[in-house]
């Protein structure tokens, strides 16, 4: 079991789910809400990374690090490295491929808060970021939950963008799917088994919240 | 020739007048529906009357700040809420008026005193406390401050919606049909307890209503929409009781609407005979202009019906009907009995005493007697 993999790739998983959280929550919002007639060609960008083969994404977000694309240049002349093979880069990267992951059960929770409710808000008083606060935020944990989860979940098991854009660096870039396959690789099946287990079980648990929590949304009853 | 001089300031403007004047078009299925409607509300009780698509919600969406109107102003207590000419339109949750919406929207994650105490976020703890229990006391519904929306009836929860508005001392009320799904007893108990709370604010209160009940209940000025345009306006004996109007006929004065087949006319005798839908039941009903088979809708006041405990003779009445009274409603001094006479339903009114005199119960047999020139022929 290599820890230092293991810890890289709980790292990265927790920064982008809540960073996800965070940019997540305003886009599916605004998803959830506007009625501007071009919506769907930005709900279809996000989720693209659902169907992009990993090495489109991955390869296309190397292109956008680089040294020769102005976000590139920028962050260089900013820190003196190119993005492309950091653990930076790599969270620019897993954000992108789990983008859909978070934003798309927060756009359903929003948009399944009854609409009357906001207009009972707003005769109360509530100014709209009150009324998102104290009525939309509360009645969408459920999605909200979900979002951040797999969000967690997508970006542990990432492989392909993580190849493409991190490489496999030690301790930089190398995070738990990468070292498996390093393992097959080098033929060291044991290990390789030991680390895909833990994996498997933590995906499996992390799913299993992600269905409990919905179960339990779905049945309203005198008992809550 | 004298010059007036400013006849305005001879009738001063009331705190808390509601002016609307608003006209918006939106399209509807049968057409670009056209609102355009002009009125003031005092403080009291004024109702807006009308078939359901005549507008009334649109209406009162408007003034609430939920709708734009196309056009027009809408002022409260010389307030401009909305001006289409001087470019003004305050948001909904700025204007300080309450608003109960015809499903209540009440806030399913929050329990009674919490959906009560949602609009007061602007005082302390305490304060908050104090207030919404005050309101859930006057609403009678303190016991069931820690439940929610989904644990508690319909009656209450109309209660619910009621105190969680008027905790927030709007400046003026809406109600949109907020006693429709309720039944005769929680319904006028509820008006009583929105009446104690009027007769202390005093405060301009726009009440939307199909309900004739609730308009004589309520109404000290009745404003009648049809298809998006005012078509009566005063008190509510002079505009219901005077049903030349065809949705005040309609909806007004008749608890009893059915409808009917032509079956013969009899031109001689100025009558024509109808059978009831669905019951095999034939009234005699005034002549109108109608082929036998053609379907029309008659209305029968329930004040216009008599109850005959044994088969009445020697009477001019040409409706004579056997029937079981399936029972029996008492209300603010009348009695409301519903008889069945094969399979059709008559709410007929009756005084205290008559019930007395006849010892009327559910279950008993009578005889339901109806003029031919109570049965009113409604045009479709």
């Amino acid at each position: 079991m290599n820890w230092e993999a293991f810890w890289l790739t709980v790292r990265l998983a927790s920064l982008v789910s809540v960073v996800l959280l965070v940019i997540g929550i305003p886009i599916a919002y605004w998803i959830a809400s506007s009625r501007w007639r071009w919506k769907f060609l930005v709900e279809a960008a996000v989720a693209l990374p659902i169907v992009l083969p990993p090495t489109v994404l991955g390869f296309y977000v190397l292109v956008a690090l680089g040294s020769r694309s102005p976000l590139g240049r920028w962050w260089e002349s900013l820190t003196g490295h190119t993005l492309a093979f950091t653990f930076e880069g790599l969270v620019i990267g897993s954000l992108l491929y789990s983008l859909p992951f978070a934003v798309q059960p927060f756009a359903a929770a929003f948009g399944a808060v009854d609409p009357r409710l906001l207009r009972a808000s707003a005769s109360l008083g509530q100014s709209p970021v009150q009324t998102f606060r104290r009525v939309v935020i509360p009645l969408s944990t459920a999605g909200l939950v979900t979002g951040f989860t797999l969000s967690f979940a997508h970006t542990l098991g990432e492989f392909g963008v993580v190849l493409m854009v991190g490489g496999n660096i030690p301790g930089v870039t190398r995070t738990v799917s990468i070292d498996i396959y390093d393992r097959v690789q080098d033929a060291q099946y044991a290990s390789a088994n030991q680390t895909a287990l833990v994996l498997l079980v933590i995906s499996f648990v992390l799913l299993a919240i992600v269905y409990g929590v919905n179960r339990r949304a779905g049945m309203v009853g005198p008992w809550r | 020739m004298e010059v007036r001089t400013a006849p305005a300031l001879a009738v001063p403007q009331t705190s808390s007048e509601l002016e609307v004047r608003i006209r918006k078009r939106f399209p509807h299925p049968e057409g670009t529906f056209h609102l355009h409607v002009h009125f003031r509300a005092l403080a009291g009780f004024t109702i807006l009357f009308g078939a359901s698509g005549a507008g009334k919600t649109t209406v009162l969406d408007c003034i609430a700040g939920l709708t734009d109107p196309d056009q027009g102003r809408i002022a409260l207590g010389g307030e401009q809420l909305y001006d289409s000419d001087g470019k003004r339109n305050v948001p909904a949750w700025k204007r300080h008026i309450g608003y109960v919406l015809q499903d209540l929207a009440l806030f399913p994650h929050l329990t009674a005193e919490e959906n009560v105490a949602y609009g007061l976020r602007q005082f302390g703890a305490a304060e908050r406390r104090a207030r919404s229990r005050e309101m859930l006391e006057a609403f009678r519904i303190d016991r069931l401050r820690e439940r929610r929306p989904a644990q508690i009836s319909g009656g209450e929860r109309q209660r619910v919606a009621l105190a969680r508005t008027l905790v927030t001392e709007p400046r003026a009320l809406l109600l949109d049909e907020p006693l429709a799904a309720l039944d005769r007893p929680t319904r006028s108990s509820i008006v009583e307890d929105l009446r104690r709370w009027n007769q202390r604010y005093r405060i301009p209160i726009l009440f939307v209503t199909h309900s004739v009940e609730e308009v004589f209940a309520l109404g000290e000025e009745v404003i009648v929409l049809e298809a998006g345009k005012i078509v009566a306006q005063g008190q509510p004996r002079d505009v219901i009781d005077a049903p030349r109007l065809e949705t005040v006929a309609q909806l007004a004065g008749f608890e009893n609407i059915f409808d009917a087949t032509v079956l013969a006319g009899h031109e001689d005798r100025g009558t024509m005979t109808c059978r009831i839908g669905t019951a095999s039941l034939d009234l005699e009903t005034p002549m109108i202009r109608a082929e036998a088979g053609s379907q029309v809708r008659i209305g029968i006041r329930a004040g216009d019906i008599m109850l005959a405990t044994e088969s009445p003779r020697g009477l001019s009445a040409r409706n004579i009907l056997p029937g079981a009274i399936q029972k029996l409603e008492s209300r603010a001094g009348m009695i409301s009995a519903f008889v069945n006479c094969s399979g059709a339903e008559f709410e007929v009114h009756l005084t205290l005493a008559a019930r007395e005199a006849l010892s009327l119960s559910s279950g008993k047999n009578v005889w339901v007697v109806i003029k031919t020139h109570s049965c009113h022929l409604l045009r479709q």
